[in-house]
């Protein structure tokens, strides 16, 4: 896989190094320097550090890093546990997967130093099933790291902290993304989410306390913790500091993975990816994965950051830039957006199961030509009937993009209706 | 299952606070036996388990790599999620679907490959992709998936 690396980069400055995945090349580039200095601290003053860094979850929803670390319980007799949510199933988004295979003993260090900021004595590294190569790279850096003591009893040689972890595998499906989805499957159940409150902090996997964070999240805790707040706040916007690894598909001319700090101009993301493909225009980019709503050309000129992001309706999500040409139909966009929420509802909400197999079916209907301008109107009422209505954000997710292609694209959808076909016969096949 | 299918699951259950956390391990496990679940083996899990057969059941219909029926020799999926779409995956997955004589989601009359499509692999930057028994093939031009498909027996 493909990673330009921003010259000033830090998590993937040694991707391009076949040694950096191997315990021995990781600690020759610097590796463990974090998790050194964390240990020398209480482990408050650890949460306190990350918590002033800025850090915000990478996984999609951007919640602080620090605070989250700060919920679970203090004086609780009951074990606690980490969960790395490695289920990176947003479509559009890619760089987990670019962690674990290039940079696995960067979440392990993460890890251990949330262990001993929480005192977590256990994690679940839960990573998609169908991801078979970072599977064995997480397997074989967590062998190396107990049989170098850094994971176990004494783990790191620090008498007294305990930290195991347990690489787990999970089976094909998106909701298992959502963390208390992730969580029933971990416990050999259906992937099906739940209530909150409680929250995970309170009654996480196996009713234990348990702090769930992205795989990239734990990654960026080490260089939090080595060099310090001032440093991490260097790069990035006051309110999303940082880097983060943006990854660039569909008509971009060099797609792959960029990491640039949070807030660099969209435009100047895809330039790097090599601009539009074949001097074509630029129709529409969804930029944080598929439950983002979209942009049009028109309103692309906007940093990669949730604040500046959210001012023009969409969100950061996980970064994922999927990018679409003048050639594209955005009611085929749809159909595969909607078949996609259909597919992977859990079921268990009506108003989710229902709503997204109804919105396929018209956005199918409408491609097809035979759409009417009822359609239309059920388009226009559905997905707002979902938004906020379920026990996850799910329906959320597939209501927003339905919502944003309607918002920008509207004309798209009435061609088809006025000229019953598809007007675009040069569009990506469906 | 086996004696030895066995023995890997019950060494699975101290990793887990709960005996049930090793049920997605040992279903793969056991499925590597014959290359899906009969409905004899969900029973023999749910027994090792201390679950009803529905439990072990609805777990197994549930996700998508799980099968309850007997499979082609070998598994090609491809990503028709959008960014494999914008990069022409689904023209492939017709042109495959012709080549074979099968429609994604069945089994070549020779048991020799059952084909599918999938959601987003995270591959979208190597777009298209497909899954060739569990390995990715990434930047996918029809006649590297021809050949590749042609090497399958």
């Amino acid at each position: 896989m493909i990673v330009e690396p921003y010259t000033k980069s830090y998590l993937s400055e040694h991707y391009g190094d076949d040694g950096f995945y191997t315990l021995a090349g990781y600690e020759a580039r610097g590796g463990f320097a974090g998790l050194k200095k964390a240990l020398a601290l209480e482990p408050a003053a650890v949460i306190e550090q990350v918590k002033s860094s800025g850090l915000r979850g990478r996984g999609g929803a951007g919640f602080g890093t620090g605070l989250k670390w700060s919920f679970m319980p203090k004086g609780d007799e009951r074990p606690k546990v980490l969960v790395c949510n490695a289920d990176e199933s947003e479509p559009g988004s890619f760089k987990d997967r670019l962690i674990m295979e290039r940079g696995p003993f960067q979440i392990i260090e993460g890890l251990l130093i949330a262990a001993w900021a929480t005192g977590a004595v256990k994690s679940f590294v839960y990573i998609r099933g169908e991801y078979a190569l970072p599977i064995r790279r997480m397997r074989e850096a967590v062998k190396q790291a107990y049989a170098k003591g850094y994971l176990g009893r004494d783990a790191f040689k620090k008498k007294g902290f305990v930290h195991d972890i347990v690489v787990h595998s999970g089976a094909g499906a998106y909701i298992c993304g959502e963390e208390t989805g992730l969580l029933e499957s971990l416990e050999g159940k259906k992937g099906q989410p739940r209530k909150k409150p409680p929250f995970p902090a309170q009654h996480g996997a196996f009713g234990l306390p348990t702090t769930v964070n992205n795989v990239e999240t734990f990654a960026h805790a080490p260089y939090i913790m080595d060099r310090g707040v001032e440093w991490f706040r260097g790069f990035g916007t006051e309110k999303s500091p940082g880097t983060t690894l943006f990854g660039v598909s569909g008509h971009v001319a060099k797609p792959g993975l960029f990491e640039l700090p949070l807030g660099t101009p969209l435009r100047q993301v895809i330039e790097m990816a090599g601009g539009v493909r074949d001097k074509r225009a630029l129709k529409a980019v969804i930029p944080g994965g598929m439950s983002m709503p979209v942009l049009p050309a028109s309103q692309t000129d906007v940093g990669m950051a949730e604040e500046l992001l959210a001012a023009r309706g969409t969100h950061l999500g996980t970064g994922g830039i999927m990018v679409m040409d003048e050639t594209t139909c955005m009611v085929r966009v749809a159909c595969v957006v909607s078949y996609f929420f259909r597919d992977e509802s859990c079921g268990q909400c009506t108003q989710c199961r229902e709503g997204t197999g109804w919105i396929n079916k018209i956005c199918e209907r409408i491609e097809a030509g035979r759409g009417t301008p009822n359609d239309m109107r059920l388009l226009d009422s559905i997905p707002g009937m979902m938004e906020g209505q379920t026990i996850c954000a799910f329906a959320d997710a597939a209501a927003w993009p339905i919502q944003g292609l309607l918002k920008h694209f509207r004309g798209d959808f009435e061609a088809h209706l006025d000229q019953k076909k598809c007007p675009y016969p040069a569009s990506f096949e469906l | 299952m086996t004696a030895e299918t066995r023995a890997k699951i019950e060494a699975l259950f101290p990793s887990y606070p709960a005996k049930r956390g090793a049920l997605l391990p040992a279903i793969y496990l056991v499925q590597e036996e014959q290359g899906y679940i009969s409905p004899e083996q969900a029973r023999e899990l749910a027994e090792l388990f201390e679950l009803q057969p529905v439990e072990v059941w609805e777990v197994l219909t549930f996700y998508n790599m799980f099968y309850t029926e007997p499979q082609g020799r070998h598994h090609v999926y491809f990503c028709t999620n959008l960014p494999c779409s914008l990069r022409g995956a689904r023209s492939m997955l017709k042109a495959v679907e012709a080549r074979l004589g099968v429609h994604a989601g069945e089994t070549t009359a020779d048991g020799r490959i059952t084909l599918g499509h999938e959601e987003c692999l995270g591959s979208c930057g190597t777009a298209p992709v497909m899954r060739v028994d569990g390995e990715y093939h990434e930047n996918l031009e029809l006649a590297d998936v021809l050949r590749v498909l042609d090497g399958l027996r």
